[in-house]
C-alpha cells in the first residue's frame, strides 16, 4: 500500500540552509547537500529545497545545489522559489530536480500552471499555496493567499486557488499556513482538511510542526498524504527515523525501509 | 560496458545518469552511462535504457522527432536482443497503445492499452505518488534479492495512467492502490518499471544493478 511522506524542507540562502521563524530572522543550519545526504542515509520520503530569497538574488546558487545533490541522492527532489518561468523550470529539471512547486508567479498568472504542466507533465509541477486565515472568530472559516513570504495580501480565497490551480493542471498542492508557519503549534487542521478533501490530487501540509504529534495529525486528522517540516528535524530535535516511529506507532502506515 | 539512456526531450535523464553510474560502481562493473539522442549510441550499446515522463502523446512525439531513434530501438531490441528497461512512461510506450486524453500509437513490445487509474476506493489521490510496495508475481532476474510483499522494499511511484498487459504473463510485479497497478512488466530482454529505480533508493538501486548484470 501507499504510505504517508515525511518530506524535511531545506529553506536555502546564497547556497546554504536557513530557516526563518515566520520567515524572518534566519538562522544558519549548515550545507544543503550535506543536508540532503544525511537525510537520504536516514529515510526521508522526499527532499524539499526552497530558494527563499530567489527573487531578489542570484539563481545559480541553487542550480549548483540541486546538481551536487542529484549526483548523491536517489531520492525525489522538488525545489521551489522564484519559480517564473518555464526556462526557470527546465534548468531546475535539468539539474536534478524532480518537481518544482509554483508559488507567485501562479498567483500572479494563474495560466502558468496549465504552461508548465502541459510542457513538463503534472507529476512535476507542485501549486504552493500559501493561506492566511482571515475570518474573525465566529465567523464561517475563510483563507486568503499571501505572496511574498507571507506578507503581501492578494484577496484571492485560498480554498477556491487550490481547486483552480488543480484544474489547471498542478500534480499535487504544497499548503502552507502562513499563520502557523515557524510557531511550531501544529498544522492548520481545518485548512489541510478542507483542502485534502476538496481535491483529487496529493496534499502536502506544512506550517506549524514542533513535535512528532502534529506529524500524525497532519496525515490523521487534515488527510494530508504527505508532511513537511524543517527546524524540528535541521536543529536535531528529533530525527526522521524518530519521526517515522512515531507515526508508526500513531497507526499511519510509513515507509521503513532502512533496516531492509 | 556501455549503457545508453534515451534523451528525448523528457525530463531530467541527470539523476536517472547518476544512478546508473551509482548502481555499477557498487556493482564493480565497468560502466560507460551515455544520455543520448544519436540512434547510433542505441545500436552500439550493451544495455538501453528509456526514460520518461510528462503526456503519452508527447513522449511519444518527441520520441518519434528525433530522427531514426525509432528505427535504431527496434533493431537492437527486437532484433539483436539487447536488454532494455524502460521507465514510467518509457514503460507505457511499449503498449500497443496510450489512451491518455487521445488514443496514441505505442511501439507494440508488450501488447495492451495505457488506462488511466481507477482506484475503487474515491479518496484516493491521483496521481498515485509516493512510496509504495510491490507483489512480485513471478521471478525475474532483475529482481533478484530484492524483498518484495507488503513487507519488502519501496519503489516510488508518481503516474495516473498504467499497462493493462493483454498477456497477463507479461506482468512481472505489481503494486496495490485500491486496484491492482501494473508496476513491472517484462518478456524476453525487455523490461519496464512503472516506479522510477532512479528515485527509489535502496530498491530501486538494486534493480539497476540486476538489471546491468542480466544476461538474457
Amino acid at each position: 500500500m501507499l504510505k504517508a511522506r515525511v518530506i524535511p524542507c531545506l529553506d536555502v540562502k546564497d547556497g546554504r540552509v536557513v530557516k526563518g521563524v515566520n520567515f524572518v530572522d534566519l538562522k544558519d543550519a549548515g550545507d544543503p547537500v550535506e543536508s540532503a545526504k544525511a537525510y537520504d542515509a536516514a529515510g526521508a520520503d522526499e527532499l524539499c529545497f526552497l530558494d527563499i530569497t530567489a527573487s531578489h538574488e542570484n539563481r545559480g546558487t541553487i542550480l549548483d545545489v540541486v546538481r551536487r545533490t542529484a549526483e548523491e541522492c536517489f531520492m525525489p527532489v522538488t525545489v521551489g522559489g522564484g519559480i517564473r518561468t518555464t526556462d526557470n523550470i527546465r534548468d531546475l529539471l535539468k539539474a536534478g530536480a524532480d518537481k518544482v512547486s509554483i508559488n507567485t508567479a501562479a498567483v500572479l498568472r494563474r495560466e502558468f500552471i496549465r504552461e508548465a504542466s502541459e510542457k513538463f507533465g503534472a507529476q512535476c509541477i507542485v501549486a504552493s499555496v500559501d493561506a492566511k486565515r482571515v475570518s474573525k472568530e465566529g465567523e464561517p472559516l475563510k483563507w486568503e493567499i499571501f505572496t511574498h513570504g507571507g506578507r503581501t495580501p492578494t484577496g484571492i480565497d485560498a480554498i477556491e486557488y487550490a481547486q483552480e490551480v488543480v484544474d489547471l493542471g498542478a500534480g499535487e498542492i504544497l499548503l502552507t499556513s502562513m499563520d502557523r508557519d515557524g510557531t511550531k503549534i501544529g498544522f492548520d487542521i481545518d485548512l489541510t482538511r478542507k483542502i485534502a478533501d476538496m481535491l483529487t490530487v496529493p496534499v502536502i501540509a506544512s506550517g506549524g510542526v514542533g513535535t512528532l504529534e502534529h506529524l500524525v495529525e497532519g496525515v490523521r486528522d487534515g488527510h494530508a498524504t504527505a508532511v513537511l517540516a524543517a527546524s524540528i528535524f535541521h536543529f536535531g530535535e528529533y530525527s526522521i527515523r524518530e519521526a517515522k516511529d512515531y507515526m508508526v506507532k500513531a497507526g499511519i502506515p510509513m515507509r521503513m525501509d532502512l533496516d531492509k | 560496458m556501455r549503457i545508453a539512456i534515451i534523451d528525448y526531450g523528457s525530463g531530467n535523464l541527470c539523476s536517472a545518469a547518476k544512478a546508473f553510474e551509482r548502481a555499477a560502481r557498487e556493482s564493480s562493473l565497468q560502466a560507460e552511462v551515455l544520455v543520448t539522442s544519436h540512434p547510433e549510441d542505441v545500436r552500439l550499446a550493451d544495455h538501453i535504457v528509456l526514460p520518461g515522463v510528462g503526456a503519452y502523446a508527447d513522449c511519444r512525439a518527441g520520441l518519434d522527432a528525433v530522427d531514426g531513434m525509432v528505427e535504431a530501438l527496434n533493431e537492437a531490441v527486437i532484433a539483436n536482443g539487447r536488454p532494455f528497461l524502460g521507465i514510467c512512461v518509457g514503460l507505457q510506450l511499449l503498449a500497443s497503445r496510450g489512451l491518455e486524453y487521445k488514443v496514441t500509437e505505442g511501439l507494440g513490445w508488450i501488447p495492451g492499452d495505457v488506462v488511466s487509474l481507477e482506484p475503487s476506493d474515491p479518496s484516493l489521490k491521483i496521481p498515485h505518488m509516493g512510496w509504495n510496495t510491490v507483489e512480485l508475481v513471478r521471478d525475474h532476474p532483475v529482481w533478484a534479492g530484492i524483498p518484495t510483499g507488503p513487507d519488502g522494499l519501496h519503489a516510488y511511484f508518481v503516474h495516473s495512467y498504467h499497462l493493462k498487459a493483454a498477456n497477463p504473463a507479461h506482468v512481472l510485479a505489481t503494486a496495490d492502490y485500491a486496484e491492482t497497478v501494473t508496476a513491472c512488466v517484462g518478456r524476453d530482454n525487455i523490461i519496464g518499471t512503472q516506479f522510477h529505480p532512479e528515485k527509489s533508493q535502496k530498491l530501486g538501486l538494486a534493480l539497476i544493478s540486476n538489471f546491468l548484470k542480466w544476461r538474457p
